[in-house]
């Protein structure tokens, strides 16, 4: 019925016009919104993309690694496989001891000084404290070998100054620590002042107006309120160490069979090392495989570390509530 | 806000509450101002011994070789030549290899996580990258020799090479371990912290620049390609930074997947070697000369990590954001 008056008016040029922008406002919303969607869609492929190799790396890692977990496997040392004994491989307890220690040592000289270091950026603007601020980001980007050369030259090889031999430790566990050390220090010390800044500017001034001291404001006040960040930037620190090969791979000794030891002057064994070395060279098929379960575990305990980091620091801001 | 306009109240300095040890305060202050200057300054001065004694170690290689060290064409431990050239073209292929991939899909990635996905699973897969972030490099070498690099040889590479007829850059041989194999585990490697920080960034462009777009008229692309993106230019460029210079010093994992090959690689899947990794492999046998020359290259490495740190840096400063949280 419509359609019949329509042909029976005359034509109206303005409605011409308006149907005609109609259509082709509708076609480049159709386009714009096709266009977005394939942007987007773009995306959504480079997630999953993201996520394929990181997935395929986990199921490897549970798959080949798991069924090496037992007892021994965790408390035994290492033995060399022979050809009429290829399977017998032994554990790796000397590679978790010498990991702990070295670690621990490590954790033992970095703390101190990566806290201090981040309360010093925290609290000043002197000159100083920019110059620090710029080695720390330095070092963040140092690659990690490089603290390996220096730990090799400084206590492997020893330095002479002016005729003053300074005290060397030749290839030990304690070289290795040293090497983590300086590995851990900016990254505590970077974390540590963002945490540290993040205290309120009024929490600092009641103090003040209280008549504290410097030091009593940062010990009493800034520290405390800091407290959840700083657990968190020392735990992360710690779960980059254990992961670290480079730094150690010349100084804490080369042999994987290096034997079980608590002692830091001796050569140690490492995880990480230790997946290195079966990585490169095997003695025997089975030792090739047996670097699944040592890499599982090694993984496992880099993560509980991080995810540790995480539940300590909610642990400690709901405590205090 | 109360008066109309959205500026916030101009943020009190620290140097203006009279609470940061420029000076000393008063004597009493003496023990905690003198463990921050003394921790710090002995931190500085390990650092500058770490820079010394790496360089002083490599000088008799800097004088007997001078700059053929860094133009030379031959590495070669057995006839004590030290041309770090290809090692310098190595390091910087590997790593342009692995941002070509890394770049592109991380940034997406990051968006995907930030823009796309629903709220309730944007944490799980926000955790997943941190923790993927984490694995240590060692991990990812063993997986590339021992899972990709049999793939890679089986079927990637062949598959390739048909691809172009066996010309460049696909020419064989086709053994896995490779510059390509190790481009792409560093890849693998630096992905989840381009994601990591680059999500950072994205998630703190102001939400009512992005309502507004929308609200006018804006396609969800369109806000991403004209408010996101922008706003978050800063942060993605020291991200990418970030991720080039891991990737230049890059030391186990490459070594485990490259070959460590010090030739000039004429196909992507020759066997090479980066400066980093030719320090991991050679490092046990050499001697006198030759440990200076492995210290020289590794003091070229410094530099060059070094400079793109300050460049990144710089760029970052440049276009108006903060370096202290990258």
């Amino acid at each position: 019925m419509t359609t019949r008056i329509d042909t029976e008016l005359p034509a109206d040029p303005l409605l011409e016009r308006r149907q005609m922008i109609q259509t082709v406002a509708a076609r480049t919303l159709r386009r714009r919104l096709l266009g977005s969607k394939i942007m987007v869609a773009v995306c959504g492929v480079a997630l999953l993309v993201a996520l394929a190799p990181l997935l395929a790396l986990v199921i490897a890692l549970i798959s080949k690694g798991l069924h090496w977990w037992s007892v021994a496997f965790f408390t035994k040392p290492p033995s060399i496989p022979t050809l009429t004994n290829p399977n017998d491989l032994g554990g790796i307890s000397n590679a978790i001891i010498g990991s702990l220690v070295i670690v621990g040592l490590a954790a033992l000289f970095a703390i101190p000084i990566g806290l201090v270091a981040g309360l010093f950026l925290a609290e000043s603007d002197s000159r100083l404290a920019g110059m620090l601020r710029v080695i720390a980001e330095v070092m963040t980007g140092m690659p990690s070998i490089l603290l390996g050369l220096f730990s090799f030259q400084v206590l492997v090889v020893g330095i002479t100054l002016g005729g003053i031999k300074f005290p060397k430790t030749g290839i030990s566990g304690l070289a290795g620590s040293f090497a983590l050390a300086i590995l851990m220090v900016p990254i505590i010390m970077k974390a540590a002042e963002i945490s540290l800044r993040s205290v309120p500017i009024r929490v600092r001034e009641a103090a003040v107006a209280l008549g504290a001291r410097q030091g009593v404001v940062a010990r009493r006040v800034v520290i405390p309120t800091a407290l959840p960040g700083l657990v968190t930037a020392v735990l992360l620190a710690i779960a980059r160490a254990v992961g670290e090969t480079a730094p150690i791979l010349f100084v804490i000794g080369a042999s994987a069979y290096n034997r079980v030891t608590f002692n830091p002057r001796h050569e140690m064994g490492a995880l990480p090392l230790t997946i290195y070395q079966f990585a490169v060279n095997s003695l025997a098929p089975a030792q090739q495989d047996e670097v699944w379960g040592i890499a599982l575990f090694l993984v496992v305990v880099v993560l509980v570390l991080n995810l540790g980091s995480r539940l300590v620091a909610g642990f400690i801001q709901r405590e205090r509530r | 806000v109360s008066d109309g306009s959205y500026s916030s109240p101009p943020a009190l300095s620290r140097s203006d509450l009279g609470v940061k040890p420029k000076r000393f305060a008063s004597w009493s202050d003496f023990p905690y101002l003198g463990t921050l200057y003394g921790v710090s300054g002995l931190f500085a001065v390990i650092i500058a011994g770490f820079l010394i004694s790496v360089i002083v170690t490599s000088m008799p290689a800097w004088r007997k070789y001078g700059l053929t060290i860094i133009t030379g064409k031959t590495w070669d431990l057995a006839t004590d030549q030290f041309g770090g050239f290809p090692l310098i073209f190595g390091t910087l292929e590997v790593t342009a290899i692995a941002l070509f991939f890394a770049i592109p899909i991380g940034v997406g990635t990051a968006l995907a996580i930030v823009h796309l996905l629903p709220h309730r699973i944007r944490l799980f897969f926000s955790s997943l990258v941190e923790l993927l972030a984490a694995v240590p490099s060692v991990v990812y070498g063993l997986w590339g020799l021992l899972v990709l690099a049999p793939w890679f040889s089986a079927t990637v590479q062949p598959w390739l090479a048909h691809l172009t007829g066996g010309h460049f850059p696909f020419q064989a041989p086709a053994e896995g371990v490779s510059l390509l194999l190790a481009g792409m585990v560093l890849f693998v490697m630096v992905l989840p912290l381009i994601v990591a920080l680059s999500r950072d960034v994205i998630a703190i462009v102001p939400a009512d620049q992005v309502e507004g777009a929308l609200s006018l008229g804006a396609t969800k692309w369109k806000v991403i390609r004209k408010v996101v993106l922008p706003g978050a230019r800063t942060g993605i460029v020291g991200a990418v930074t970030l991720a080039t210079g891991r990737a230049l010093g890059e030391t186990i994992a490459v070594t485990l997947v490259i070959g460590n090959n010090p030739l000039l690689a004429k196909s992507l899947f020759s066997p090479a070697a980066t400066i980093a990794s030719i320090i991991a492999n050679q490092f046990d046998s050499a001697t006198a000369i030759q440990l200076a020359a492995l210290y020289a290259i590794a003091v070229v490495l410094m530099a060059i990590t070094a400079l793109t740190n300050a460049m990144g840096r710089e760029l970052v400063r440049r276009s108006g954001g903060r370096v202290g949280t990258i």
